[in-house]
C-alpha cells in the first residue's frame, strides 16, 4: 500500500497520470463525432500531419520548446486537414485518396525536416523521438498547463455548439435546412480533431494516435444510444485506456507508452463489442437462439393445432413422431417445453404406440394467438 | 559494364527509389480506384507485425520468408478489418483504423521486449534507409547486387505479370465488381490478391522507405494520374512514370539539401500531385475554373441576344438597345455591360449603330436557338 502511494506520488507518475486523463477525455470527447461521422481515419491523417509541424516548432524555437511545437503541430495538422477537404471537394479524388495524400505527403515532409534537424546537430534533437511512440514520462508539468488549455478549449467549443454539432453529425441535410452553416461546421468539426492529436503527441505519438480517436467512441457506441452519453463514456474509456497504458509504461520496462495504451483501448473495444448489453455480439447471439427456440416452439404448437381442427377434436393425440417427420427434426424439447408452460400434455393413445401429445386448452389459446399475430403481422 | 553501374550508388539508389515507386504504383492505381486507399496504410503499418513475428521466430531479416510473412499479416489486417465490419457494430472506416494500429502496437512491443539490438528500429520502421541499400549486398552471378535492388525488382515484375495477365478481369472488377461476379469472375479472391501483392511490395520496400512513406508511393502517383486521364492503361502507365520521375527528382533534391531521401522521393510524388490537381489539362483547378469562365462568357453574350431580340421591331427598342439599359434592365453594372458587348461584338453577334446595337443574322439565329429551338434543331 505505501508502495503504490509512493508510486502515485512520484512526480513523474503525477504528471503522467494528468496527461493520460487530459488525453483520454479529449480523444473521447471528439473522437465521437469523427467516428459518428464516418472520418474516423481522419485522426490518423492529422496525427502524421503533425510531425512536420513538431519539427518546424523545434526549428523556429531552436530548442525543443513545448509551446512551439504543439502550435506548429496544430498548425500543419489543420493545413493536412484543409488540404484534404481541398482535393475532395474540388477534384475527382475521394475522401480515401484524400486522406491518405494529405498523410503521406505531410509526413514525408516531417521526415524531410526531421533530417534536417538531425543533420544541423542540434544537441537537444533527442526529444523529438518521442513524438513518434509517444513518452509519456517525458511530460513536464509545464507542458500539462498548455495541454489542460486545449483540453478546456475543445471541450468549450464543443458544449458552446453542441446542438448545431449534433445535427450536422446526424442530419447534415436537415441542418442545412434549418440554415445552418453546415460546410463551415463541417470544416471545424474537421480541424477540431487536431486538438487531440496536439494532446496526443506526447503521450502516444504520431503514428498511433489514430486508435486513439478511435477506439474509446467505437467502445462507448456499443453501450448507449444517445450522443450525451456516448460523449461521456467515451471520454470514461479514454480516461480508462490511457492511464493504464501511461502507468504500465512508466513502471519502467522499457515499454513504449503509445503501444500499451492503444492495446488498452483495443482491448476495451473488444469486451464492449463482446459484452455491451443489446448490442454486444454475446447479446445479440443469446438473443437470436432464444428467437430461434420460440419459432420452432410456435411451429410445433400450431401443427398440433391445425391437426386438432382437422379432426375437428380439440383433444386430438397427436403421435410425436408424426411431428418430428413434420418439422424434419427432434421436437422431444420443443414438447417438454410447451409441456412446462402447460401449453400440452402427453396422453397414451393405444399402449403400444409411442408417446402421443395433445393440446391443453390454454394450448389452445397460445397457437391461436399465435397465428393471429402472423396474420396480423402478414397485413 | 554492369558492374561499373552496380558500384554507381547513387544510380543504385535511384533505381530502388524507382522500383519501390512503379511496384507500388501498380498496385496503388486499383486501390485508389476501389476507393480503398487507406488499406495501404492499415497494411504498411501491420506488417511491421508481421517483420517482427518472423524475426523473432527465424532471425531472417529480409528475404522470402519475411515477404510472405508480410504478405500474410497484410490479408490478417484486412480478414480482421473485414471481420469487425461484418460483425455490424463498427463502420469500415473505423475498423481499418482498428485493426492496424492494434498490430503496430503488438509489434513495437515486442521489438522493446526483445529486439532492443536489432536494426529494425523505430527509425527504420518509419524513414527507411534507402541511402544505405548498396550496404546490404548480395552476390549473383559473380555480381555484388544490393539485396533491396533484387527484391524490389521481383515484386515489381510480380505486380507487372499481375496486373497484365488480370488486366480485363482487374478492370472489370474495379468498375463494375456485380457484373464481374455475374460474369462468373472471382473479384473477392481478385481483391485478396492485390491485397496481397500490396503487402509483399510494402514489406520488400520496407527496408528501402520504412512503413509510412511507402503509402505514399501506393496513393499519390496513382492519385495524380487519375486526375490527368480517363483509361486505365494510361493511369498505370502516368503512374510509373510519376514515380520514376520523383525518385530521380527526390534523389537530388535530398543530396543537395542532406536530407532523407526516402522523404525527399515521397515529397516530390506530393509535388507532382499538386501540378495535376492544380494545372491538370481536363479535371485541374485551373482547368475547371478556365472552362467554367468561358461558359459564363458565352451564356452573357447569349442573353444580350436575347434580350435584343425580345425588343426588335418593337416601339421601346430605341431605349431597350442601347448598352445603358443593359445596366437597368438585366442588372449589369457598366464594366460588365461594357465588356460583354465587346465580346459580343467580337463574336459577330450584335454591331453597335452609334448608341444603339442591333443583332447580326448569326445573333439572331444564337437568340433563337434559345427562344425556338424546336425550330432551329
Amino acid at each position: 500500500m505505501s508502495g503504490l502511494a509512493s508510486f502515485l506520488g512520484d512526480y513523474t507518475i503525477q504528471n503522467v497520470v494528468m496527461g493520460a486523463t487530459l488525453l483520454g477525455i479529449v480523444s473521447g470527447v471528439l473522437g465521437s463525432f469523427a467516428v459518428l461521422r464516418q472520418q474516423s481515419l481522419l485522426g490518423d491523417t492529422l496525427a502524421h500531419a503533425a510531425l512536420p509541424g513538431v519539427c518546424l516548432g523545434f526549428i523556429i524555437a531552436g530548442a525543443r520548446q513545448i509551446e512551439s511545437i504543439l502550435a506548429g503541430a496544430f498548425v500543419t495538422a489543420v493545413l493536412a486537414a484543409l488540404v484534404m477537404l481541398a482535393l475532395t471537394r474540388h477534384s475527382r479524388l475521394k475522401t480515401d485518396a484524400g486522406l491518405g495524400i494529405a498523410l503521406s505527403v505531410f509526413f514525408a515532409i516531417g521526415v524531410v525536416l526531421l533530417t534536417y534537424i538531425q543533420g544541423t546537430g542540434n544537441a537537444s534533437q533527442g526529444g523529438l523521438d518521442a513524438f513518434l511512440f509517444g513518452q509519456a514520462a517525458a511530460i513536464l508539468r509545464s507542458d500539462l498547463v498548455i495541454m489542460g488549455g486545449i483540453t478546456c478549449l475543445s471541450l468549450g467549443l464543443v458544449a458552446a455548439f453542441w446542438k448545431e454539432f449534433k445535427l450536422v453529425t446526424f442530419d447534415p441535410v436537415f441542418a442545412a435546412t434549418q440554415g445552418l452553416p453546415v460546410a463551415l461546421l463541417e470544416t471545424v468539426l474537421t480541424v477540431i480533431v487536431a486538438f487531440a492529436v496536439v494532446i496526443g503527441l506526447q503521450m502516444v505519438g504520431v503514428v498511433l494516435m489514430a486508435a486513439m480517436v478511435i477506439a474509446p467512441a467505437v467502445a462507448a457506441r456499443q453501450w448507449c444510444r444517445r450522443l450525451e452519453h456516448m460523449v461521456v463514456l467515451a471520454a470514461t474509456f479514454g480516461v480508462v485506456s490511457g492511464l493504464a497504458g501511461a502507468l504500465i509504461s512508466a513502471a519502467g520496462r522499457g515499454l513504449s507508452t503509445g503501444p500499451l495504451v492503444i492495446l488498452a483501448a483495443t482491448g476495451l473495444v473488444i469486451v464492449s463489442i463482446l459484452f455491451a448489453p443489446q448490442r454486444g455480439v454475446i447479446w445479440e447471439e443469446i438473443k437470436r437462439s432464444r428467437d430461434r427456440r420460440q419459432l420452432g416452439d410456435n411451429q410445433v404448437l400450431t401443427t398440433l393445432r391445425g391437426l386438432a381442427r382437422q379432426h375437428d377434436d380439440p383433444a386430438y393425440p397427436v403421435e410425436q413422431g408424426m411431428l418430428d417427420t413434420y418439422h424434419g427434426l427432434g421436437t422431444q424439447r420443443a414438447l417438454q417445453r410447451l409441456q412446462r408452460q402447460g401449453l400440452v400434455h402427453p396422453v397414451r393413445h393405444m399402449p403400444d404406440e409411442g408417446p402421443h401429445w395433445e393440446l391443453t386448452a390454454s394450448g389452445h389459446a397460445a397457437a391461436r394467438q399465435v397465428l393471429a399475430d402472423l396474420d396480423a403481422g402478414g397485413r | 559494364m554492369l558492374g561499373a553501374l552496380l558500384n554507381n550508388i547513387p544510380l543504385m539508389i535511384m533505381a530502388t527509389g524507382a522500383l519501390v515507386g512503379s511496384a507500388a504504383s501498380l498496385v496503388g492505381v486499383f486501390l485508389v480506384l476501389r476507393k480503398n486507399s487507406m488499406l495501404s496504410d492499415a497494411i504498411s503499418h501491420s506488417i511491421v507485425f508481421g517483420i517482427v513475428i518472423v524475426w523473432l521466430l527465424t532471425r531472417q531479416q529480409s528475404g522470402p520468408v519475411q515477404i510472405i510473412g508480410a504478405a500474410l499479416t497484410g490479408l490478417l489486417t484486412v480478414y480482421l478489418t473485414e471481420l469487425l465490419v461484418k460483425s455490424g457494430k463498427v463502420k469500415d472506416d473505423a475498423a481499418i483504423g482498428l485493426v492496424f494500429p492494434a498490430l503496430f502496437s503488438i509489434g513495437v512491443l515486442l521489438l522493446n521486449l526483445y529486439a532492443r539490438s536489432v536494426h529494425i528500429d523505430a527509425h527504420t520502421v518509419l524513414l527507411g534507409e534507402i541511402g544505405f541499400v548498396w550496404l546490404n549486398t548480395i552476390s549473383i552471378a559473380g555480381y555484388d547486387v544490393p539485396q533491396a535492388l533484387v527484391w524490389m525488382s521481383v515484386v515489381t515484375l510480380v505486380n507487372g505479370i499481375f496486373v497484365i495477365v488480370f488486366f480485363k478481369d482487374l478492370k472489370l472488377a474495379t468498375f463494375d465488381p456485380a457484373l464481374s461476379t455475374a460474369l462468373g469472375f472471382a473479384p473477392t479472391l481478385l481483391s485478396y490478391g492485390l491485397l496481397a501483392l500490396t503487402s509483399m511490395t510494402a514489406v520488400a520496400a520496407f527496408d528501402a522507405v520504412g512503413a509510412i512513406l511507402f503509402i505514399a508511393f501506393v496513393i499519390v502517383p496513382p492519385s495524380a494520374a487519375y486526375l490527368l486521364t480517363d483509361r486505365l492503361a494510361h493511369m498505370l502507365v502516368i503512374g510509373v512514370l510519376i514515380s520514376i520521375a520523383s525518385s530521380v527528382l527526390g534523389y537530388y533534391a535530398a543530396v543537395a539539401l542532406d536530407v532523407s531521401i526516402g522523404g525527399m522521393m515521397a515529397v516530390m510524388t506530393g509535388g507532382f500531385l499538386a501540378a495535376a490537381f492544380l494545372f491538370g489539362p481536363r479535371y485541374g483547378l485551373l482547368a475547371q475554373s478556365w472552362r467554367r469562365m468561358g461558359q459564363r462568357y458565352v451564356n452573357e453574350s447569349r442573353t444580350l441576344a436575347v434580350h435584343l431580340y425580345n425588343h426588335e421591331d418593337t416601339p421601346e427598342s430605341r431605349e431597350e438597345t442601347v448598352v445603358d439599359a443593359l445596366r437597368h434592365h438585366l442588372g449589369w453594372h457598366d464594366r460588365k455591360a461594357d465588356q460583354v458587348v465587346q465580346r459580343s461584338l467580337r463574336l459577330g453577334l450584335v454591331v453597335r449603330d452609334g448608341i444603339d446595337l442591333h443583332l447580326t443574322a448569326k445573333g439572331r439565329r444564337v437568340a433563337l436557338e434559345l427562344l425556338e429551338p424546336w425550330r432551329t434543331a
